[in-house]
């Protein structure tokens, strides 16, 4: 099942920035490209746990704050030589504002 | 017996829908059709090229009294509907009831007029009718008219340039960040800008309206930051809000516009909506050929035919004589999704192909739109473009990819642009002396002394001449700054001076990039670069910085920060002492900490902390002490001839007033200082960037200095006999670095490129400079020279930056 749930307005978060949503599992990053595009992934870097969430936004890609891992939002997959992953979330924007896709959030906190 | 269709609204999608219907069934109905405006229907596109004088009304009219006799329609102009009676299918006006079995409401939208102060005054007008257009010719005749027009968006513009041909002194006050955002991406809106300026428009983005003054007439505008904009007219256009008033008092379901099904059919089965009243599928239309769709497929449904209608990809063209702009489709950025982008320095051109699995998907285009429609086909079709992709941005005529030339940018410089900075040497010049003869570097720094000095230059030297002698010379390889660029550093800078770029997206276009929003490299370089050329122009990016700039916090290994309030030269007092163990108290600080730089570190400070901690440590007199930044770190010093048996100077009050002027600047990378009384050199002066020691004489100022990955000891750039020297010979030191360093060089490898003795020229021997240098110092920091902290800690910024944006753990707790 489907579980949207009403986050925030698009413009809480700065164009070309991100914030956090707490959950049970940790924080999910919510980003917001230059052109209003937003995505949600794992704000926990695969390499050194650094925040995702405090990288720097360009394109559809955020660079880890600690050490410069990339990351592609929409697969959360780590760019160029680095491997690694991290799991992604639904979102969309409505009237705008944020809709994350929580079930599996959820899922996860059941188990 | 005929049904009797009523039709709310003489418009361009009634219109287009009567054409339809009695196309297909001509005696179908006996159609009625009441219209608010005492006219039949116009249209309303072409309203723009009507204001600005190049057509007349007659021009757009489409369907005139005759058209209407020969279809038989009972016309009902400038009689407006009060209401709808849905229980006995009536249609009230002020002259009575009119009985329909079939309604079609179509009655558009009105200008969205923004909630400020004074929007209802005289002299403040939308864009949609012919009355608006009336009333704004008429205040087009005064003499030395002013108007401003809220909102960047389509019509806005449209509205502005016609103004401005009408001779009115125009401005755009538009509250995002480049214009016609919705259409267009932020290189295109750059573009845009500039050509509407150079016609004389004015434009402010990121405006943000406060007020309309006046007293019984519009007479200006206030915004939010204090600046008032004189005007005799208002134009409102920040949006459209359909026309829903009549729907919702007859109690019809509706939402932003008043919801259809596909056959544009609304919660009551015997009553249509269509145009842009209407909302379909969560979507509200504003651009006409979509209401052209849903207009033939209400015709079709109110014969009896199946039809449906589905949301078009929809183009946009905008209506300004000499600008060629055109937008399709989904041009956001995102991965899987591709994009080629192809700009032309020269021309003013840039385009942008957005790619998912080889198909086209969006498309921007300023400059030079001659190939949209082709492009704007191969979207609708969806057709796999894998074949021709290396020269699809060409276009259908171009038979064979060819590559994009890297020298453009150059070739399309004007000859009076400067290329070497230090000479003042223009492009001409060099052109010129290359054409005598001077055909290698070595023969050009001879001849003209281009890039004989600091050397920064010399890739756009090397540039010039090959765009002059062609295949001829080979450019040595230099290191682009990233990916996205073929510059370098050195280049970047040149061009961000010579050509006046301001901003990011006027650098990414005139320098040719080739993303579209820059990377993690090139972004932050960018962004200190404007800054430092532009302090009054530019405003800082925070986006472009890394996470320590922007939090103001240095981010440890666990996500944390540290926290590190500045101590002047070192000295500190009991109170501010107090103050950092309370808050260390307060804040549970699992570690704190001397630091090499003569002050207290707080370590382990959690991110929703950050701005109370601050607070307190505001109230008790403390700032910032940007020891996460590239900026003046800080001036350790010695006790000096207040305490010491040997000082020789007041090091410490040197020190002091040092650190009072240069703080907050931001600078290429860090910048140490420290201050020694005497020569023992108790602050270990001679491994900063700027270290000064105080002889008996004087004061010994030597530079260039470093204990971090290199270990570095200063060299001697003078000695001076006054303090007041020793402070200029650092400020200007330090201004010909901010200028002239490439991002992330320490001050010691800047001066191993440009040579000390270039330096010495500018900042020791020529007071002219010098005093220059101070100047641009001080001039910049009089927007820079305040602390982060105490604006970080606003309630404004706790909410919208420092705590998470929702809270998901409580929900799943319950």
């Amino acid at each position: 099942m489907r579980n949207w749930i009403d986050i925030a307005g698009l413009n809480d978060i700065p164009k070309r920035g991100a914030r956090v949503v707490k959950t049970t599992l940790g924080c999910v990053a919510i980003f917001r490209t230059d052109d209003d595009k937003v995505y949600a992934i794992d704000d926990t870097c695969p390499h050194k746990k650094g925040p995702l969430s405090e990288g720097i936004v360009h394109g559809a890609s955020v660079t880890c704050p600690l050490h410069n891992w990339v990351f592609d939002l929409e697969t959360g997959m780590a760019q160029g030589e680095d491997v690694g992953q991290v799991a992604t979330f639904d979102t969309q924007v409505l009237n705008g504002r944020i809709l994350l896709e929580a079930s599996r959030l959820a899922a996860r906190s059941a188990a | 017996m005929t049904q009797k269709l009523v039709i709310i609204g003489a418009g361009m999608a009634s219109g287009r829908l009567l054409e339809e219907l009695f196309e297909l069934a001509p005696d179908a109905y006996d159609v009625t059709l009441f219209g608010a405006e005492p006219r039949g229907n116009y249209n309303r596109i072409m309203l723009s090229p009507v204001l600005a004088g190049e057509k007349c009304y007659d021009d757009i009219v489409t369907h005139d009294a005759d058209w209407y006799r020969e279809h038989g329609v009972t016309c009902r102009f400038g009689e407006a509907v009060d209401k709808i009676d849905r229980a006995q299918k009536l249609v009230i006006t002020a002259n009575g009831a009119t009985s329909y079995d079939k309604l079609v409401i179509a009655t558009g939208s009105a200008s969205f007029l923004i909630p400020v102060a004074g929007n209802d005054l005289p002299g403040v007008v939308g864009f949609r009718d012919l009355d608006d257009v009336t009333a704004m010719l008429q205040a087009a005749q005064a003499p030395a008219g002013k108007a401003v027009v809220i909102g960047g968006g389509l019509l806005g513009l449209e509205a502005a340039a016609a103004l401005n041909e009408q001779g009115m002194d125009v401005t755009v006050l538009h509250l995002m960040g480049h214009l016609m955002d919705r259409q267009l991406d932020p290189a295109a809106g750059y573009l845009l800008q500039q050509e509407l300026q150079r016609r004389g428009i004015k434009v402010n983005c990121k405006a943000h309206t406060k007020a309309i003054l006046g007293k019984d007439q519009v007479d200006a505008v206030l915004m939010e930051d204090g600046t008032v904009h004189g005007a005799d007219l208002v134009v409102m256009a920040a949006g459209i809000r359909p026309e829903v008033r009549l729907a919702n008092d007859a109690g019809l379901h509706v939402e932003r516009g008043i919801v259809v099904d596909d056959t544009l059919l609304t919660s009551d089965p015997d009553v249509f909506a269509v145009g842009e009243c209407v909302e379909h599928d969560r979507t509200v239309y504003g651009l006409v050929a979509p209401l052209f769709d849903m207009a033939k497929v209400l015709a079709q449904t109110l014969i009896g035919q199946p039809a449906g209608f589905v949301a078009p990809a929809v183009s946009t063209k905008l209506k300004v004589t000499g600008v060629d702009l055109f937008s399709v489709g989904d041009f956001a950025e995102g991965p899987e999704r591709e994009e080629i982008v192809f700009r032309d320095p020269g021309r003013g051109i840039y385009k942008r192909i957005i790619l998912r699995d080889n198909r086209i998907i969006g498309t921007v285009m300023y400059g030079d739109t001659a190939d949209s429609s082709w492009l704007f086909a191969k979207l609708k079709s969806g057709e796999d473009i894998s074949d021709i992709r290396d020269t699809l941005i060409f276009g259908p005529a171009f038979p064979a990819g060819a590559p994009t030339d890297p020298l453009a940018t150059i070739a399309a410089l004007p000859d009076d642009a400067e290329i070497c900075g230090c000479n003042g040497i223009c492009k001409g010049a060099i052109v010129t002396a290359i054409g005598k003869g001077a055909t290698d570097l070595a023969a050009l720094k001879a001849t003209t002394k281009a890039s004989a000095s600091c050397g920064s230059c010399t890739g756009l030297v090397e540039q010039v001449l090959a765009s002059t002698l062609g295949d001829t010379f080979v450019i040595p390889a230099a290191q682009p700054i990233c990916g996205c660029t073929d510059m370098t550093h050195e280049d970047l800078r040149r061009m961000i001076k010579s050509q006046s770029l301001k901003t990011m997206p006027a650098v990414m276009q005139e320098c040719g990039w080739k993303t579209s929003c820059g990377c993690h490299t090139c972004r932050p370089a960018l962004n200190y670069y404007l800054l430092a050329e532009w302090p009054l122009d530019y405003a800082d990016d925070a986006q472009s910085r890394f996470v320590n700039e922007r939090n103001h916090a240095n981010i440890q290994k666990d996500g944390t920060y540290s926290v590190l309030p500045r101590m002047w030269g070192g000295m500190t007092t009991p109170d501010e002492l107090r103050a950092i163990a309370d808050a260390a108290d307060k804040y549970d600080v699992p570690a704190v900490k001397v630091t090499g730089g003569q002050r207290i570190d707080l370590l382990g400070v959690k991110k929703q902390d950050l701005p109370h901690m601050w607070a307190d440590l505001n109230e008790a007199g403390m700032v910032s002490g940007h020891a996460y930044s590239k900026g003046l770190r800080t001036v350790k010093t010695c006790v000096g001839t207040d305490f010491c048996r040997f000082g020789t100077q007041d090091s410490t009050g040197l020190g002091i007033k040092l650190e009072k002027l240069l703080w907050g600047s931001w600078t290429p990378h860090k910048v140490k200082l420290a201050v020694s009384g005497c020569p023992r050199n108790c602050a270990e002066a001679t491994c900063k960037d700027v270290g000064i020691i105080c002889v008996d004489s004087g004061f010994e100022i030597s530079v260039g200095g470093a204990a971090g990955m290199e270990l570095k000891e200063t060299e001697a750039l003078a000695k001076v006999a006054t303090e007041q020297e020793a402070i200029e010979l650092t400020v200007a030191f330090i201004q010909l670095y901010r200028e002239h360093a490439r991002y992330l060089d320490r001050a010691y490898k800047w001066v191993a490129k440009v040579g000390l003795d270039w330096v010495k020229e500018r900042v020791v021997e020529d007071l002219a400079e010098r005093a220059a240098l101070c100047e641009r110092f001080e001039l910049s920091q009089s927007v820079y020279r305040k602390d982060p902290w105490a604006e970080q800690a606003t309630p404004a910024f706790q909410r919208d930056k420092w705590s998470a944006l929702a809270d998901l753990t409580l929900e799943a707790a319950e």
